[in-house]
């Protein structure tokens, strides 16, 4: 399938964070495209900068410089509010987290039709779309059942069909297969890809799950706020595995 | 969608546990409330009770409540024969103790003269006084019940009809005999005590005084003349009746109803540090999940509306509950307990604001919360 359009750009962005001898940067001008239905993977020990650049592709967390842009809209510049911000993120970004935190006081159901709900869809067409997608996750039998009652599998695929619920575009995944064993970790990562190429979306997500390197277009990979060089970068052509020498340049066509 | 619904539907046993909690909390407030009402409603009953326009007392006392007051029983001829008077009855006061089925009571005796002013108001059991001797009607709360005998001094009197709401100022039910029984009551003597008098020559004499003179004035006249008039005769005062009332409530009442007021000051303002405390929490115990909301997008109102409907559910159950309780217990109470639906819509008032407040202290902290939270970053 051809790469489609680009989604995330993300220019010179840089974060700090306090000042003066407290100064910390997080983000030392990274630059970064995705397109859609391309997945890839942010890498890097702790402290690399991976969740802040998460976060700020996720509209969290400002950068202190550089320009993002997400879906054609240029965000974080002086016109954008904090509901503006939000309203984006429920419109475009869809977020699975490592914890699938799910509402408890919701059931599975309700989990994934509130996004649609907080976006203004009528009521009967979001449980439909709701249902429709945990039975294509083959955890629709589980509609009715509170999270503290589902298996961590099916609370993590319940927790990906809210991430879809709206249709979004870019959708950012925080360690998504910590809480899995290797099968399911998996499958759950060829599911998203799956999705990401039917919805034409991208896939961002940070995880150390040597596991599902395989699953991935692209390994971002980070080390002390910057993009590391070539020898830390691979890219997966056919079933091969191999360090190609800038992750900026590299445009990956799937079979 | 309602999330604050869907959250108590969720954790519905505790969240019943804190509103009957709450519930508790409020039913002493209401019943704080209720003593203190209860309290000036008592002190004015016996005031209002031979619903006078005029109170012809002894000359310098401000009696027959807040002093005493002894004036010569005939004066009510006089009184009634002054122009503008309708009717005036002669009237006393007094607390007695006695006894009755093994128990001790503390009765404070009315004796009034039938067919004139100062009678029972309204009996809600058996009849009013119809014999010249020996019967009586009395408050409800004493416990005794028409046909029940009890021993007044020297005699025996029949209940033979009840009344509510007559107490006075301490407490005390109130009872209705003659004015005759009352004067007895007041002047017999235990008979060795009259033998001693008899043996050191004093001869006894009939010369009934009353504590008081009610009127109540033709309609037309001016009862500030009238007052005036009366206050001419040197041996004689007269008062009012709302210059009755407020002499009651200022100088008998005065400080106990402050106390009472003072305490449930105190109380309510308790009560709002326990709302606010247990809404805090409750949505202390939320930041995660408020930042779950942030990050999918919920927007503000979605966050702070399930916070405040909470907030507002948790007061109103309290509000309801605690209202339920004190109208099922109120009558237990020894002293009455008087909620006028005017200091119930108060408090209901007085907790939907704390609960906004408090509320408000929780959004605060709900609008600081980082939706980064959630990602556990």
């Amino acid at each position: 399938m051809a790469l489609g359009d680009i989604l995330v750009d993300v220019q010179a962005v840089a974060k700090h964070f306090g000042e003066g001898e407290t100064r910390v940067d997080a983000l030392r001008s990274v630059d970064l495209q995705v397109r859609a239905g391309e997945v890839i993977a942010l890498l890097g020990p702790s402290g690399s900068g991976k969740t802040t650049l998460l976060n700020i592709i996720g509209c969290i967390l400002e950068p202190s410089a550089g320009r993002v842009s997400l879906d054609g809209d240029v965000v974080f510049d002086k016109t954008w509010l904090r509901t503006d911000l939000r309203r984006l993120r429920l419109d475009k970004i869809g977020f699975i987290f490592q914890s699938h935190n799910l509402l408890p006081f919701l059931t599975a159901i309700e989990n994934v039709s509130l996004v649609l709900d907080l976006a203004g869809w009528p009521q009967s067409e979001a449980l439909k779309r709701a249902k429709d997608l945990l039975d294509y996750l083959e955890v629709g039998h589980r509609a009715k059942v509170k999270p503290a009652l589902l298996s961590g599998g099916e609370a993590q695929r319940v927790a990906i069909a809210r991430a879809l619920a709206n249709r979004p575009r870019i959708i950012l995944a925080d360690e998504p297969t910590a809480a899995l064993d290797s099968v399911r970790a998996q499958l759950v990562m060829d599911l998203l890809r799956k999705l990401a190429v039917e919805q034409e979306a991208c896939i961002i997500t940070v995880t150390h799950d040597e596991k599902i390197f395989n699953r991935f277009d692209r390994l971002i990979n980070l080390r002390d706020g910057r993009l590391a060089d070539s020898q830390a970068i691979k890219v997966r052509m056919s079933n091969q595995w191999e360090i190609v020498p800038s992750c900026v340049s590299i445009r990956t066509e799937l079979k | 969608m309602n999330l604050a619904l869907k959250d108590i539907r969720h954790g519905l046993f505790r969240f019943v546990l804190t509103c009957f909690g709450l519930g508790l909390l409020m039913t002493v407030v209401l019943a704080m409330i209720g003593i203190y009402n209860g309290l000036v409603a008592d002190a004015l009953a016996i005031v209002k009770l031979p619903k006078a326009d005029l109170w012809v007392v002894e000359a310098r006392t401000k009696g027959p409540f807040a002093e005493a007051s002894k004036i010569p029983a005939a004066t009510r001829d006089a009184v009634r024969r002054m122009p503008g008077v309708a009717e005036a009855g002669a009237i006393t006061f007094q607390t007695i103790e006695t006894s009755h089925s093994g128990r001790n009571l503390r009765l404070y005796v009315i004796g009034f003269e039938l067919g004139r002013p100062g009678g029972p108001a309204r009996i809600v059991a058996g009849r009013g006084i119809s014999a010249s001797h020996f019967e009586l009607v009395v408050d409800r709360k004493s416990g005794l019940q028409v046909g029940d005998v009890v021993r007044l001094g020297r005699n025996n009197f029949s209940v033979v009809g009840l009344v509510e709401d007559a107490m006075n100022s301490g407490g005390d039910p109130a009872v209705f005999v003659t004015l005759a029984d009352a004067l007895e009551l007041q002047t017999t003597l235990d008979p060795a005590a009259a033998r001693i008098q008899t043996a050191r020559g004093s001869q006894p004499s009939y010369n009934p005084t009353v504590a008081a003179i009610v009127a109540r004035v033709a309609p037309g006249a001016d009862i500030d003349l009238l007052t005036a008039t009366v206050r001419q005769w040197k041996h004689l005062g007269a008062l009012t009746q709302a210059e009755q009332e407020s002499l009651l409530l200022i100088s008998v009442v005065d400080r106990a109803r402050r106390q009472i007021g003072l305490f449930l000051g105190i109380l309510l303002a308790v009560s709002a540090v326990v709302i606010a405390l247990i809404i805090y929490t409750m949505t202390m115990e939320k930041l995660k999940q408020i930042a779950t909301l942030k990050l999918i997008g919920a927007p503000d109102r979605t966050i702070i509306g399930l916070i405040v409907q909470q907030a507002l559910i948790l007061g109103a159950s309290g509000w309801g509950i605690g209202l339920m309780l004190i109208l099922l217990v109120k009558d237990a109470f020894p002293r009455r307990v008087v909620l006028e639906p005017f200091n119930v819509m108060v408090l209901a008032g007085i907790i939907t604001a704390v609960c906004l407040l408090a509320s408000g202290l929780g959004v605060r902290a709900a609008m600081k919360v980082d939706p980064a939270t959630a990602l556990g970053s």
